[in-house]
């Protein structure tokens, strides 16, 4: 129970500063990365202050054994980058760009977005739904 | 209004980052989105599903109760062109489930723990972000 709590707590709070930061908004997303047009500097100020807190956080997890409820910390992911890192990102920068939403915004928007948000969720999980097998195909050819 | 924007950005910034906080040294977990919808979309996750239900549905239902403090109309302004909607939405979904990760997973999280992965993740998407806006809205207009 204290997990779940912890969970909503967190992705309510997530919800809130996507919000007030206005990354909701598709065209400040664009206009970030548009950087031949108006650009808007905003996001850079959104990833920096997200930034900063996480820094102290995994600096604290230095300092401790495990997390709140008993829950070991997730380990140094694996260093190395390999095709699909690369590949996925330039995808998803891609869509991201198209669009104006990531996942965590396409959520948050669900409840005043409108159809249009509805319908990027739909694709954005029938696109989850078909990675694993793409991975497959991607680690087959790269295998070659 | 746009000369506040930054501030805005800063304290939402601020918000989210205190957010993936709350769920490291709570849970242990990291706070990436596309990982949390990814887990039960495609299965991997159904161990801990009840913690993913909440922080999803708490992503949606706080910023929805927000809405009356703000005066104006609160929009995404997305694109009408389902088409586009649909491409992008494809692309994100199985981007960030090959890459394993999206803003907030590689970003927020990777990029505070000094990550090489979440680093060049991130430099990836931007770059294609940014290429992708010089391409469809510069070039041929579509956005």
């Amino acid at each position: 129970m204290q997990r779940i709590i912890i969970s909503a707590l967190s992705g309510g709070l997530f919800g809130a500063g996507l919000l007030v930061s206005g990354m909701t908004d598709t065209t400040k997303v664009q206009g970030w990365l548009d950087i031949f047009g108006a650009w808007d500097p905003t996001l850079a100020f959104v990833l920096g202050g997200a930034i900063l807190p996480m820094m102290l956080a995994w600096h604290l997890t230095t300092k401790r054994a495990t997390s709140l409820v008993g829950a070991p910390f997730p380990s140094k992911p694996n260093p190395r980058l390999g095709h699909n890192l690369v590949i996925g990102s330039v995808l998803f920068g891609a869509g991201w760009g198209l669009v104006g939403l990531c996942p965590g915004p396409a959520i948050a928007s669900l409840s005043w977005g409108g159809t249009g948000g509805i319908v990027f969720i739909l694709a954005m999980i029938a696109g989850m739904m078909a990675a694993p097998s793409l991975r497959l195909r991607i680690d087959k050819l790269a295998a070659i | 209004m746009i000369q506040t924007d930054w501030i805005w950005g800063l304290v939402g910034g601020l918000m989210i980052g205190t957010a993936a906080a709350i769920l490291l040294l709570g849970n242990g977990r990291i706070m990436g989105a596309s990982g949390i919808i990814g887990g039960l979309v495609d299965r991997s996750g159904l161990g801990d599903w009840a913690e993913r239900v909440a922080f999803l549905a708490a992503l949606v239902v706080i910023p929805a109760l927000m809405l009356p403090i703000y005066n104006v109309e609160i929009s995404t302004k997305i694109t009408s062109n389902l088409g586009i909607v649909i491409a992008g939405g494809l692309m994100v979904g199985l981007g960030t489930r090959l890459a394993m990760g999206c803003t907030s997973g590689h970003g927020v999280c990777g990029i505070s723990r000094f990550s090489l992965r979440g680093i060049v993740a991130t430099v990836f998407y931007l770059l294609a972000g940014g290429i992708a806006m010089v391409l469809f809205r510069h070039g041929l207009g579509l956005i």
